[in-house]
């Protein structure tokens, strides 16, 4: 498929998106609701995973910011409840980005074993004060929030939360595709594939992984701020290592490097754990089934599956499948 | 806050530590010879405790389950080592994404076979109770875990670093591609190892169920703690383990009596420190 037709792909599937969601039932709205808010926090992810190489097990810690952010601003100080939601928006941001560059200190520096323990353990020391941290978290129970916010729209209404999610999550896409087709972007590649040589090139790949980390934690805490506007309550279970290693393999499952990927596997994480879970009592085997499957026979996620499928009718010897790939693509 | 609050805090810490002795020993020789984060070594403790729920109700002997579960969960994680963590070769977000799942299903299957409720692993008549030592009333299960950390810790040293087997595990964790290359079978010490931390990790289980209670979501909870231990003692260093074990039992202790708002921060920031400035941790080697 060529870069325009995969474009078109994507808007195809958005577009189909909004017109069928409002059609469904409420609670499935409230799923997609919250696939395309994890899926912005997946593709986040994928900055660092799928372009940089950087497999942060603590991308939980920036959603939580963002999310506690906005429910400590609503529930102690009432405010984000009217047009100062665009105002939270920013903030839950830059709470995101700010809380990335602190962390980002400490753990770009890291490799390999090492950035997936220090990420962890970063992770774990944001759910340690949320769960503790009684005054300002409401520890255990978490907080309530009030009401989602109003401003000539009711945000309040399934729908339009849902159509102002698909946008925040389109303004994302594009943003981040922007992104990693820029130069920037591209060096950031350079540094996943071998950070050695880009160093002898002469980038300097510590700031390039540091502000890529930012950036991830940015679009982490933007995921947040949505996040705890739906769910009407944030507690620690935002936090916990489960809902960091959940990204991951919503990156993975999807295909890592593919930001859209990240999105799909969101979708299929979030119907696991969210909609199988009130079907059946087994779905946790299903859960678990997935993430032992995709490892074993999906390295490349499932936006490699086509791709595969060429490789593998390319091997099988027939003249003329095999000559397709190369004027393919 | 008298001389009396110190000694008990300290106690509970000590006491503590020696649960967490236990449990991250076999994660830290994993973590040195392997370079496995295993995720699922906090449902390898959990599944532990509940194996000898199992077996005590079944036989009603405590000093039976001890052994059994312990050597059932080595089974499960010889099997899941051969099976599926070798031939995925060296990638570590792939092995953490891997024991994940395996950790996910362990839940469910606890889930199914042993319910939900939490439940309490009973010892025998002689280790309940307390006893008085000094003028401090100390109960005799939490001195019976110090005695089994300090026992198997000198087993464990004795093993590493007197037995031709342990200088061969050494080897791996120094070197592993060396070691191949003057003759030991890597592969072979890695199940060996895998099968060890899952041994002990059960073990554990077993005898924090008595102290900490049995129940869905303990394997999670105990996991994050388990790494500190590894990070801050140096991965692959059993001295290293002892070290970091106390400090994390300690600072866990002292952290909820005397800062309870931060007190997991004060047990996960010193992690992140020492990752920072020494990745190899206090008794680690490069």
């Amino acid at each position: 498929m060529k870069q325009r037709d995969r474009i078109l792909a994507v808007m195809a599937v958005l577009l189909a998106l909004a017109v069928v969601t409002p059609f469904t039932g409420s609670y499935l709205i409230l799923l997609i609701t919250q696939a395309l808010i994890l899926g912005i926090l997946a593709m986040s992810l994928d900055i660092l995973l799928g372009f940089t190489g950087l497999p942060s097990l603590g991308q939980a810690a920036y959603l939580g910011m963002g999310a506690y952010l906005t429910a400590i601003l609503a529930a102690h100080y009432d405010f984000g409840l009217g047009w100062s939601f665009w105002v939270v928006v920013v903030l839950g941001i830059l709470i995101g980005a700010v809380t990335a560059a602190f962390f980002g200190l400490f753990a770009i520096r890291a490799t390999g074993v090492y950035f997936l323990m220090i990420t962890l353990a970063l992770g774990m020391c944001v759910w340690g004060l949320a769960y503790r941290w009684n005054s300002m978290t409401g520890g255990d129970n978490g907080i309530n929030l009030p009401a989602r916010p109003e401003f000539g729209i009711q945000l309040a209404d399934g729908v339009t939360y849902f159509y102002v999610v698909l946008g925040f999550f389109v303004v994302s896409l594009v943003m981040l595709y922007v992104l990693v087709r820029s130069p920037f972007g591209r060096s950031l590649v350079g540094i996943r594939e071998r950070e050695l040589r880009m160093r002898i090139l002469g980038y300097n790949t510590w700031l390039h992984k540091y502000i890529a980390f930012i950036i991830a934690g940015g679009f982490g805490g933007l995921a947040g701020v949505l996040w705890a506007h739906l769910s009407g309550n944030v507690s620690p279970q935002v936090v916990i290592l489960a809902t960091s290693v959940d990204a991951l393999l919503m990156v993975v499952l999807g295909g890592p490097g593919t930001l859209v990927g990240g999105a799909i596997g969101a979708g299929v994480v979030v119907f696991l754990r969210d909609y199988l879970s009130t079907v059946v009592p087994w779905w946790q085997y299903v859960l678990g089934g997935v993430y032992v499957l995709t490892i074993l026979y999906l390295p490349g996620g499932l936006m490699g599956i086509p791709e595969r499928i060429r490789h593998r009718r390319a091997l099988s010897g027939n003249p003329e499948e095999t000559k397709k790939p190369e004027s393919a693509s | 806050m008298n001389a009396q609050f110190w000694l008990i805090q300290s106690f509970n810490g000590i006491s503590y530590g020696a649960l967490l002795f236990l449990l991250a020993s076999g994660l830290t020789l994993i973590f040195g010879v392997m370079r496995i984060v295993n995720l699922s070594h906090g449902a390898y403790f959990l599944l532990g405790g509940y194996i000898a729920l199992s077996v005590i109700s079944a036989t009603g002997s405590w000093v039976l389950a001890v052994p059994v579960a312990a050597l059932a969960v080595a089974v499960v994680g010889l099997v899941m080592e051969r099976v599926f963590l070798r031939p995925l070769g060296f990638d570590p977000l792939r092995q953490v994404l891997l024991t994940v799942g395996f950790a996910f299903l362990f839940q469910q299957a606890a889930l199914d076979i042993w319910g939900g409720n939490n439940l309490d692993i009973t010892p025998p008549e002689m280790l309940r109770g307390s006893t008085v030592v000094g003028g401090l009333h100390l109960p005799i299960y939490r001195i019976f875990m110090i005695g089994m950390a300090v026992v198997l810790g000198a087993i464990l040293w004795l093993v590493m670093e007197k037995t031709r087997a342990g200088a061969m595990i050494r080897a791996a964790v120094d070197d592993s591609q060396m070691a191949r290359g003057v003759g030991i079978d890597t592969s072979r010490v890695s199940m060996f190892i895998f099968a060890l931390g899952a041994f002990l990790a059960a073990l554990a289980g077993v005898i924090g169920g008595g102290f900490l209670g049995i129940y869905p979501g303990l394997d999670f909870e105990i996991l994050p703690v388990a790494f500190a231990v590894v990070i801050i003692g140096g991965m692959g260093s059993l001295t290293g383990a002892a070290v970091g074990s106390l400090i994390v039992g300690l600072a866990d202790n002292f952290g909820k009596a005397l800062f309870p708002e931060i007190s997991y921060f004060t047990l996960y920031a010193p992690m992140v420190l020492i990752l920072a400035v020494k990745p190899t941790g206090l008794f680690g080697r490069e």
